[in-house]
């Protein structure tokens, strides 16, 4: 089985059932993307199939044929997508653990809509569970990622 | 202050933590490095237990309590660096091994805990980095041939007149010498660090996919163990019938533990398919918790007098002279940690040498299970700790399950093998937070005072289940069920008092869950005093106020009303409620603003107010604030965990809800600037959440909520 990840081509053995969360963390050791429920509840395992985000943990890998997946590993070369930068400078994670999702979410959010409002936020960020409670901060980061970074801060 | 590392001083520590120890000389030994180097690559020469330096001018930190989210992983080097006066671009951190340098200051073990870390390591934390420090500026006095008092330091170097030193080059002959007995530690007027809002230093490795949890460790040939556990909890197995399992592609084994059936596989995906046809035959169920009749049983003992755990006067006459008198009932019940990253372990084991990778929060205690179930002796296990998604003391068990589970798979394995729990196998396998009934009768007096408080707490004890902290539990009172009603600032001046405690048993394993006791007496009793308020005719706050001397609860209170406008015009549609509790060495108060939607409350915003004596890093402050509002929200608007015969019903987070971005209100955080002992931050924020919640609900439709979660209420 063929998969794109992360602008990289790979010749899986892998049952075509399996889920691409564990295609991704087991078998290509691309451990930043995580597993939180493993039934569409929780986004911690939101990555980008050409640029939509998806709940990998419900996504068979036969069912990606020949997509880009993007995984947080692939958002930047240096952590410097405006929305890691944004994420540093309000300092976001607590245990971290359900970040990846958030930005990969956040990510694909902005791109469709630069200026996301509240609502905007709220629609498109409720499907990621943070039991640490940063959404007061990602809430905060979302705007300043929509915002031309002020280079001074 | 004279303070001395030893066995039987090291509870002092506690003691001493605060502002009076500064510009004193101390005399103090700080533990030498463990013999076990750490690993990486760079040349890192030990200082002592909790710091080393490199040549290049690295500065590791060890640190002794453990990173689960609550941002110890940049608070204690601060402290460091505060007196070894580094520069703070060089520092890297890492988790100490287990050993005896890192036993918590005042609890005698490994942990991490009670909100305690910052305080508990305020002085050895600072005192490690200046003795280091001493250490440097002696070595550059010998170089430069001059008297040490003609040195000072600055964002690491030593300074003598126009010469200037940095430390790396420094690090070989400073390693040699002694460490000095005696230092000084700075004027907190002259701190650089302390009290002042640092970022995150694990926050890249947390945005970038690159921070490692115990989820993400792999090893050449690592099984992954998916275990069937009992679906009651004390069932074990029958019998089975692996067949269809080990017919599964990936599959290799099915091994029998005491806790059930473990599946090892190549991959997760294969070791769940695997234990998804496993066929096993279970026994009954030994007991049979059913909720509803649960609560039921609970309420006939609180028609009984319990075990007193504090008493005055005389209650059954205090309450039939009252002027009025109001009988409450509150029922809270169990739940879930739920932390985002499901329990897991990884275990390599060869026959006789063990390495552990996992996120605990007491390495030492983990490590000694572990060797007792392997058979090997404590010395030939490493344990390594890495980052943890969540803890909320979940990580902390008397039995190390998880550990112990994977060192039954290990055993009888012997190749590398990662054990990973599922969220269902999380969230059903126990340690929940207890259900708990209160029954509260009070007596007001003419002015509408309590002049008679009756509190009869029934629920699980912590640690009568058979813990290591047995010992908390005194004359049969576990102090943790009854903290904050027991000697409430509240009844200062209450005549007659009874609070009382019926500990039940049952085969539901309970735990420590972020704020322990606090997390179900606040909410009984800051929702029994507004219910008085009321009764009294009275403003919430203003009554609060009446009745409590306490500076601290007062300057929590009286903050949080004047930043979310107690009392001034407030949108339409919107109520406040108010709730102050004290837990952990501090004060938090929280204004609860809701609205109504579709007969459902809608938070819209939350005013806190925290006095934590001196705020170390003021930002970490108040992300604990934040997220542990989240938290407190998520629990009192949708958390249960109901009981169906000896058997979790919530399995998932379908079921298990979380408030998300969509609920999530604006939180306003406010600091007292304050000088008073200082206080824990990752817990005391959770307690007064419901009770805020449930009061502001009250203010808005006049339904009194009683039993939680809100959400189970249709509210109009
Ligand atoms: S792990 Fe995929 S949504 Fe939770
Ligand atoms: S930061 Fe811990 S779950 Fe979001």
């Amino acid at each position: 089985m063929k998969l794109t990840v992360n602008n990289k081509s790979y010749d899986l053995d892998v049952d075509p059932d399996m889920p691409l969360l564990w295609a991704l963390r087991d078998v290509l050791k691309l451990t930043g993307t995580k597993y939180g429920c493993g039934i569409a509840q929780c986004g911690a395992c939101t990555v980008h199939l050409d640029g939509n985000p998806i709940r990998s943990c419900v996504t068979p890998v036969q069912a990606i044929g020949e997509a880009k997946i993007t995984t947080i590993e692939g958002l930047s070369e240096n952590t410097d997508h405006p929305v890691q930068q944004a994420w540093l400078e309000v300092d976001v994670p607590q245990c971290g653990y359900c970040q990846s999702g958030q930005i990969m979410t956040a990510a694909a959010l902005l791109e469709k809509n630069p200026h996301p409002d509240d609502a905007a936020i709220d629609a498109a960020m409720s499907g990621n569970i943070c039991r640490c409670g940063t959404y007061e901060r990602i809430r905060k980061a979302i705007h300043m990622a929509g915002q031309p970074l002020n280079k001074d801060v | 202050m004279i303070m001395k590392t030893n066995q039987q001083s090291r509870r002092n520590f506690l003691i001493s933590s605060g502002l009076g120890t500064a510009g004193l000389l101390l005399t103090f030994s700080i533990p030498t490095a463990c013999s076990r180097k750490l690993g990486g690559s760079r040349e890192i020469q030990d200082f002592n237990a909790y710091l080393g330096i490199g040549k290049d001018g690295t500065v590791r930190v060890i640190l002794s309590h453990v990173e689960m989210g609550q941002g110890i992983w940049t608070t204690l080097p601060m402290l460091i660096a505060e007196e070894l006066d580094c520069d703070w671009k060089k520092i890297i951190v890492t988790h100490a091994p287990p050993g005896e340098p890192y036993i918590h200051t005042s609890y005698g073990v490994q942990m991490t805990g009670s909100s305690s870390s910052t305080y508990s390591e305020f002085d050895r934390y600072r005192m490690a980095g200046a003795t280091a420090r001493a250490m440097l500026i002696s070595a550059a006095a010998t170089r430069l041939g001059i008297d040490p008092s003609n040195c000072t330091t600055d964002s690491g170097h030593v300074l003598a007149g126009d010469r200037k030193i940095v430390y790396g080059e420094l690090v070989e002959d400073a390693g040699k010498l002694t460490a000095p007995e005696q230092v000084s530690l700075k004027d907190p007027k002259d701190w650089k660090y302390i009290g002042t809002s640092m970022k995150r230093l694990d926050g890249k490795v947390k945005i970038n996919g690159q921070a490692e949890y115990g989820l993400d460790k792999d090893l050449p040939g690592l099984q992954i163990a998916v275990v069937a556990h009992p679906p009651f909890f004390g069932a074990k197995v029958i019998s089975y019938d692996a067949t269809e399992c080990l017919s599964i592609n990936g599959v290799s084994q099915v091994v029998q533990i005491p806790t059930g059936l473990a599946v090892l596989a190549t991959n997760f995906w294969s070791a769940k398919k695997g234990r998804d046809v496993l066929q096993v035959e279970w026994d009954l169920p030994v007991n049979s918790v059913t909720t509803t009749t649960q609560f039921e049983a609970y309420r006939n003992l609180a028609k009984s007098k319990g075990i007193v755990t504090q008493e005055s006067g005389n209650v059954s006459e205090g309450l039939a002279t009252s002027n009025t008198k109001l009988e409450m009932e509150y029922c809270l019940p169990y739940l879930a940690h739920a932390c985002m990253e499901p329990m897991n372990c990884t275990i390599d084991f060869d026959g006789q040498q063990a390495e552990i990778w996992a996120g605990v929060q007491m390495p030492m205690e983990d490590r000694k299970k572990a060797s007792e179930v392997l058979g090997i002796p404590e010395g030939q296990i490493q344990l390594h700790t890495l980052f943890m998604g969540g803890a909320f003391g979940r990580r902390t068990t008397f039995d190390s399950d998880f550990v112990v589970e994977a060192a039954h798979i290990a055993k009888t394995v012997r190749k590398p093998i990662k054990l990973v729990w599922t969220r269902e196998d999380d969230m059903r396998a126990g340690y929940y937070r207890a259900a708990f009934l209160h029954d509260v009768k009070v007596g007001l007096d003419k002015n509408g005072h309590p002049q008679a408080w009756q509190h009869r707490v029934v629920g699980q004890s912590i640690h009568e289940q058979g813990t290591p902290f047995s010992a908390f539990v005194k004359n049969g009172i576990d102090g943790t069920s009854v903290e904050g009603a027991r000697n409430s600032r509240y009844l200062d001046h209450t005549p007659h008092i009874s609070i009382e405690l019926h500990s039940t048993k049952n085969e539901v394993p309970v735990l420590w869950w972020r704020s322990v006791g606090h997390s179900h007496i606040a909410f009984a009793m800051e929702s029994a005093i507004d219910e008085l308020a009321h009764a009294a005719g009275k403003d919430p706050v203003a009554y609060r106020r009446e009745l409590l001397d306490s500076k601290r609860h007062l300057a929590t209170l009286n903050l949080a009303a004047e930043k979310s406008g107690w009392g001034k015009r407030l949108p339409d549609g919107h109520y406040q409620g108010i709730a102050v509790h004290e837990s952990f060495r501090s004060y938090v108060a929280h204004v609860v603003e809701v609205s109504l939607e579709n007969g459902k409350p809608k938070v819209q915003k939350v005013t806190c107010a925290i006095d934590c004596g001196l705020a170390v890093n003021p930002d970490g402050v108040k992300a604990q604030m934040e997220g542990g509002i989240i938290f407190g929200l998520s629990a009192a608007l949708y958390g249960e965990i109901t009981m169906d015969n000896g058997s979790a019903v919530q399995s998932n987070f379908h079921d298990y809800q979380m408030v998300r971005m969509s609920d999530a209100p604006k939180i306003e955080v406010f600091i007292v600037d304050s000088e008073e002992q200082m206080g824990g931050a990752g817990e005391p924020c959770v307690p007064p959440v419901a009770p805020a919640l449930t009061n502001a609900i009250f203010a808005a439709t006049g339904t009194r909520i009683r039993t939680l979660p809100v959400m189970t209420h249709l509210i109009l």
